[in-house]
């Protein structure tokens, strides 16, 4: 039996594969039946327009796919005269553009009393999306399968559920069959009798997260006709696994929402660990650097308008450059004069910063710019039905740690890392030995400010490009170092994820500005208990 | 009629005239020398980050001695003296002052208030108050907030600025600024400052450096002449200057004492030329 | 240049005059009186038409700068006298306004716009049914006075006794105060703190009876301000000059040095900072009802660390230093920002980078160093190298 069904499936597939093998080459539909039933199809009634898409789908297989989607948005006219089908668009303006249907070529524009619009009603929608469903299941990728799949679970029948089965023995990935077993389940425990079934139906259910599943088991809880005790039992049962494990990938989105914020202060905070570690300098424009680095991001992409998807990647050195040199100017200007004075300079960098935010309202406008994210930065990794990942979150995360890596990579094997270690443990000795500390400090600087305006790149993917970006990490990133404890690049990782990660966590409970003033009282309290931070530098050099 | 007894027996107790409350003792209490040892260190140990400052240090210090403490450098002397003075918490041991003080369980302000004074290895001295106000400052007395904001100098208070102005021989700049004073200078201040708030114990962290010939003369004829009413302990590197003032030396070597006795002594024993002399020459 | 000196000589000497212990506090007293006096008559006896007219609005100004002079002051205390640097000290100020706004709101009663007696505009506006229980008595002046002094005292000596026990200093604690005030801007621009939010208090009306908007009140106001700044001056003077004063600029230039001489160095910087923090909090209070409003932008970082440079300008550690400056820096402020709105921000950067390269000690340096004349309690010489009771490794650390 099954051995005749798989040959009789092979060569349905062998027939409706055909067409599919080229449909760029071949636009118009072959099989003359779909021709004939496409003529139907101008002004038929809604019932026959039901039939004409069941022909239509056996007939066509999958290149009916994008007229159902069409007709499925509801764009779908004829033109009176000729009953020539179209998708039609407004445009901008209001005008109704016609779309040649399977080519998407340009038809013009149609004034609205020559054409007339194919009707739907739900329950055609309803036909119209499992016909989609079902020729994703059959011809798309495996993507497009658990979507299928997925689509299917939302109103499942006999039809779906043998669709389904034939999907599975034509050979699928082991994850869409675990899918389609689910759907199986979900099936059985709505149609069979037998409690041993059902229990076993739940038992496949349990724990899956996804909404027609938590729906099916909560209606069946909630139904007074359900008299099976067992069944409701074990239901109830599964619908609390479910919630389990629903309440535990909400907390991995936090956690991830919590790196993910982590990753912007480590990245905010490491260029200042290095100007406070090393230099024992407050640089209060640190977060104008940041700036600077955003701005150079929207001025490479209105260079490059045609490139937006390498603009990231010319932006990423451009702003350290121009970070990294505005930093060796402050440094040779200004911070050079007041060696030795760390308040003074904490109060000639943050008139820096009232210059550089009032330059940059000058040159641009006080308002935000709109920075552009890149398409491989867009959407998002679904992990499962209720956890998915942003990937420009995702990548910025990365983006941090290497960041770090290659700071670190930085200061322990380069020479300049090496004389950046010797001044900031002893400065006159340093000097003894014939490091240039001047050019040193000024190297340094550079370095922590190129890191900021690299910073600012990434910050200009998640947040709003204005004169004030800087302001609004500065005191966050500051604690950061302050947390992990000054001079120490691994402090300033787990200063940042931790403080990131705890900003996050309280963040439902409390409010996103509530939870931001009780970090900040927390860390001020942190300090008092430990004032060199989480990981300080002991010694004699500290004291 | 036994139970009757020993109740009076408790009353009288109370009644006692010749015993004092606990809590009606003053608080600033005085250092108890009777067994003749003003300092008493035990087992000290310190660590930093894995480096062993002081390991299981034993010291005793005599009342009224002029103690010289000699030693490489990363031998434990600062650290040393940062124990005693409270900077610096040990890990293990004890450090008593006289029969009757736990330095361990005092911060350095309650030390210095007991009687224990200490000269920085840097002349620290408030560069913007004249010579006669850091002298004023250091006076033994009340450091309260309050006390400070209504404190005037009394006669006797004047005559002691006075009198120690003349010993380390800056009457003449008594109104300078002290930033305006020479480093030699500085450092005289820094003792007088000592001398001003009047310490059973003083420690003097190279006290020499960076002073003329002439200058670290002087400093020795004024160190010898406090031994006996106070108890010194110098540290110096300057091995003339410690064998021009010393009676006992005790030479530190990574965090332990390796050898103590007059300067002949030390200067002849077997692991002290070996570790510190043995290298020197 | 030489000519330029010997010109310009009787001036410094002139100003020379202030830094004298006794002289320099009169002559300052008395310009300040002399000045606010003068302006009261001139507005109050003059006709509008007069050229001698002083207008309300200037009267208002005048007391909106002695009220920044105040604080100003409050910041040198502790800055230029015991080197704690505070970027928090608009928390102070706007915690003492707030109060006296609180008051304020209570004395409108049914005069609002939703003529509700009991709850402030703002409250009904947000559906509350009932006073929230830290509004009570507010609408009495004196507690409202008690109040907004206890409540920036007691987050003062607070945050000092944590701070300064587990001695945190330098840039550190300069650090965490901006922490704080940034804290508190965020918590009262929350509706829910039930301080009107964003919009802050507002539109008041009277004061202890007497109409806000009345000239009499606004010279009475002015004089009022005016009596209070020489008050603090005088009280802060007679500090500075004690042995307490001499304590603090022992701790300021060598903290440990005056903690092995035994004194409790954190118990000074916690009394001084408590002190600091009163006299900002009068400033605060004053400065409402003459502007009018007090809303979260008071606690901005921004605001607060305005008032260092006032002080850096006028020369830290000289108490009427703090007050030139903030008078000479304000003045500044609103001409330029009438005349070039923009040009405002960066002449204040500007003031910060020049300031801090080239005057270290202000304005008072500067005649200092025509007059080569050294006020005891100067900012020492050798600062650079000394570094204000902050070592470099302590820094670096």
């Amino acid at each position: 039996m099954k051995v005749l069904l798989l040959k009789l499936w092979m060569a349905v597939a062998a027939v409706l594969l055909l067409p599919t093998g080229s449909p760029l080459a071949q636009p118009e539909p072959t099989a003359p039946a779909v021709g004939s039933v496409l003529q139907q199809l101008p002004g038929a009634s809604l019932k026959k327009t039901g039939d004409l898409v069941r022909q239509l789908e056996q007939a066509g297989g999958a290149e009916m796919r994008p007229l159902f989607e069409v007709m499925l948005a509801g764009d779908l006219y004829y033109v009176k005269e000729s009953g020539q089908l179209l998708q039609i668009q407004k445009n901008s303006d209001g005008a109704r553009m016609g779309i040649s249907l399977f080519e998407g070529k340009s038809l013009g524009e149609f004034n609205s009393r020559d054409i007339k619009k194919v009707r739907v009603n739900n329950r055609l929608r309803s036909q119209l999306r499992d016909a989609i469903a079902r020729i994703e299941l059959l011809h798309g990728d495996e993507a497009a399968q658990i979507a299928a799949v997925l689509a299917m679970l939302d109103d499942l029948n006999e039809q779906n559920l043998r669709l389904l089965q034939t999907a599975q023995q034509a050979g699928v990935s082991a994850e869409v069959s675990t899918l389609i077993e689910l759907a199986e389940a979900m099936v059985q425990l709505r149609t069979s009798t037998d409690t041993a079934d059902r229990l076993a139906a739940i038992e496949v259910m349990q724990g899956r997260l996804e909404t027609p599943v938590r729906n099916q088991l909560q209606r069946l809880v909630n139904s007074d006709s359900e008299q099976d005790v067992a069944v409701v039992a074990a239901a109830q049962k599964a619908l609390d696994k479910i919630s389990g494990r629903m309440e535990f990938y909400g907390q991995m989105e936090q956690l991830f929402f919590g790196l993910s914020l982590g990753s912007v202060l480590l990245l905010a905070a490491i260029g200042l660990a290095i100007t406070f570690g090393v230099m024992g300098v407050i640089n209060m424009a640190h977060g104008e650097m940041i700036m600077l680095g955003a701005y150079t991001t929207y001025v490479i992409q209105q260079l490059m308008p045609n490139a937006i998807g390498y603009s990231l990647l010319v932006a990423v050195p451009a702003a350290f450059l121009v970070s990294g040199s505005v930093g060796v100017l402050i440094e040779r200007g200004v911070i050079r004069h007041l060696q030795g004075r760390p308040l003074e300079t904490l109060l000639a960098t943050f008139g820096i910063s009232l210059i550089l935010q009032q330059a940059v309202r000058s040159i641009f406008s006080p308002l935000n710019m709109q920075v552009v994210t890149p398409e491989w930065m867009s959407g998002s990794l679904a992990i499962n039905p209720v956890f998915s990942i942003t990937y420009n979150r995702l990548y910025i995360l990365l983006f941090s740690l290497a960041v770090f890596a290659a700071l670190v990579a930085i200061l322990k094997k380069s020479s300049l890392g090496l004389n950046v270690r010797a001044v900031s443990q002893n400065r006159d000795m340093a000097k003894a030995m014939g490091v240039r500390t001047e050019m040193v400090d000024a190297m340094t600087f550079g370095l922590g400010s190129g890191i900021a305006g690299v910073a600012g790149v990434a910050l200009s993917q998640l947040t709003n490009v204005g004169p004030n970006l800087g302001q609004s990490y500065i005191i966050d990133s500051f604690m950061v170092v302050v947390f992990g404890g000054v001079g120490n690049m691994l402090g300033t990782l787990v200063g940042g994820f931790s403080l990131g990660v705890a900003n996050k966590f309280l963040e439902p409970a409390t409010g996103a500005v509530l939870a931001n003033i009780i970090v900040l009282v927390c860390l001020i309290l942190f300090i008092q208990k430990r004032p060199k931070g989480l990981f300080p530098q002991r010694g004699r050099a500290a004291e | 009629m036994n139970s009757l007894n020993q109740i009076t027996e408790q009353a009288r107790e109370v009644m006692r005239r010749d015993t004092t409350w606990p809590f009606l003792v003053p608080r600033k209490r005085s250092v108890n020398v009777s067994k003749n040892v003003i300092l008493y260190l035990e087992g000290l140990n310190v660590s930093f980050d894995g480096f062993q400052a002081l390991n299981n240090l034993n010291l005793y210090v005599n009342d009224g001695e002029l103690r010289c403490l000699i030693g490489a450098n990363g031998a434990g002397k600062t650290t040393l003296m940062d124990v005693i003075t409270g900077k610096t918490q040990c890990d293990s041991g004890s450090a008593w002052f006289g029969q009757n003080i736990d330095l361990l369980a005092h911060d350095e302000a309650e030390i210095a208030q007991l009687g224990i004074g200490r000269k920085f290895q840097k002349p620290t001295v408030f560069e913007a108050h004249t010579v006669f106000h850091n002298l004023e400052l250091s006076l033994q007395g009340a450091k309260g907030v309050w006390r400070a904001l209504t404190a005037t100098l009394s006669g006797s208070e004047r005559d002691r600025i006075d009198e120690v102005l003349e010993i380390i021989g800056l009457e003449k700049s008594r109104h300078q600024l002290a930033g305006a004073l020479s480093h030699g200078q500085k450092q005289w201040l820094e003792i007088g400052m000592l001398l001003a708030a009047e310490p059973r114990l003083l420690l003097v962290d190279e006290p020499v450096a960076g002073m003329t010939a002439e200058e670290s003369e002087r400093t020795a004829e004024l160190l010898t002449s406090l031994a006996g009413k106070h108890t010194v302990i110098v540290v110096e590197h300057d091995m003339e200057f410690v064998r021009s003032i010393a009676r006992t030396v005790t030479v530190l070597h990574q965090g332990s004492v390796l050898a103590e006795g007059t300067m002949d002594q030390v200067q002849n024993n077997r692991d002290v030329i070996e570790v510190y002399l043995g290298e020197e020459a | 240049m030489s000519t330029v000196k010997t010109a310009a000589q009787p001036l410094y000497r002139w100003f020379a005059e202030f830094r004298q212990p006794g002289r320099g506090t009169s002559w300052l007293v008395g310009v300040l009186l002399v000045v606010t006096l003068a302006m009261s008559a001139a507005n109050l006896l003059l006709p509008p038409e007069s050229p001698l007219y002083v207008s309300t609005y200037t009267i208002t100004l005048m007391g909106k700068y002695l009220c920044f002079a105040m604080l100003a002051m409050a910041v040198d205390i502790i800055w230029g006298y015991c080197g704690i640097l505070s970027l928090g000290h608009g928390a102070f100020f706007a915690l003492g306004g707030y109060g006296m706004g609180m008051y304020l709101m209570r004395q409108i009663g049914d005069r609002g716009v939703y003529g509700n007696p009991d709850l402030p505009d703002f409250m009904v506006f947000l559906n509350w049914q009932e006073l929230p229980w830290y509004w009570f008595g507010m609408d009495q002046f004196w507690f409202a006075v008690l109040v907004a002094l206890a409540i920036p005292g007691l987050l003062a000596f607070v945050f000092g006794w944590l701070a300064f026990r587990s001695r945190v200093t330098g840039v550190y604690l300069s650090i965490m105060t901006q922490a704080l005030t940034y804290a508190l801007m965020l918590a009262f621009f929350r509706n829910e703190m039930g301080f009107g939010g964003n919009n802050g208090l507002t539109d008041f009306k009277d004061i202890l009876g007497f109409d806000l908007q009345a000239d009499s009140t606004r010279v009475a106001l002015l004089l009022v301000t005016t009596l209070l700044l020489v008050i603090a001056f005088l009280t802060s003077r007679a500090i500075v000059q004690s042995r307490l004063g001499r304590v603090i600029v022992a701790v300021r230039d060598s903290e440990a040095r005056a903690r092995f001489l035994g004194y409790r160095t954190e118990r000074y910087k916690v009394w001084l900072f408590v002190y600091s923090a009163l006299i900002a909090a009068v400033a605060g209070m004053l400065y409402v009802p003459q502007v009018g409003i007090i809303n979260p932008g008071e606690f901005s970082p921004l605001n607060s660390i305005e008032v260092v440079v006032w002080v850096a300008v006028g020369g830290r550690g000289t108490l009427y230093g703090a007050i030139v400056g903030a008078l000479l820096v304000n003045y500044a402020k609103t001409r330029f920002t009438a005349l070039m709105p923009d040009a405002w921000l960066f002449a204040l950067g500007a003031l910060f980078v020049v300031v801090t390269v080239y005057l270290p000690r202000g304005l008072a340096g500067l005649f200092d160093r025509f007059t080569s004349k050294n006020a005891e309690t100067a900012w020492p010489e050798r600062a650079k190298e000394s570094n204000g009771g902050l070592s470099t490794a302590e820094v670096s650390a």
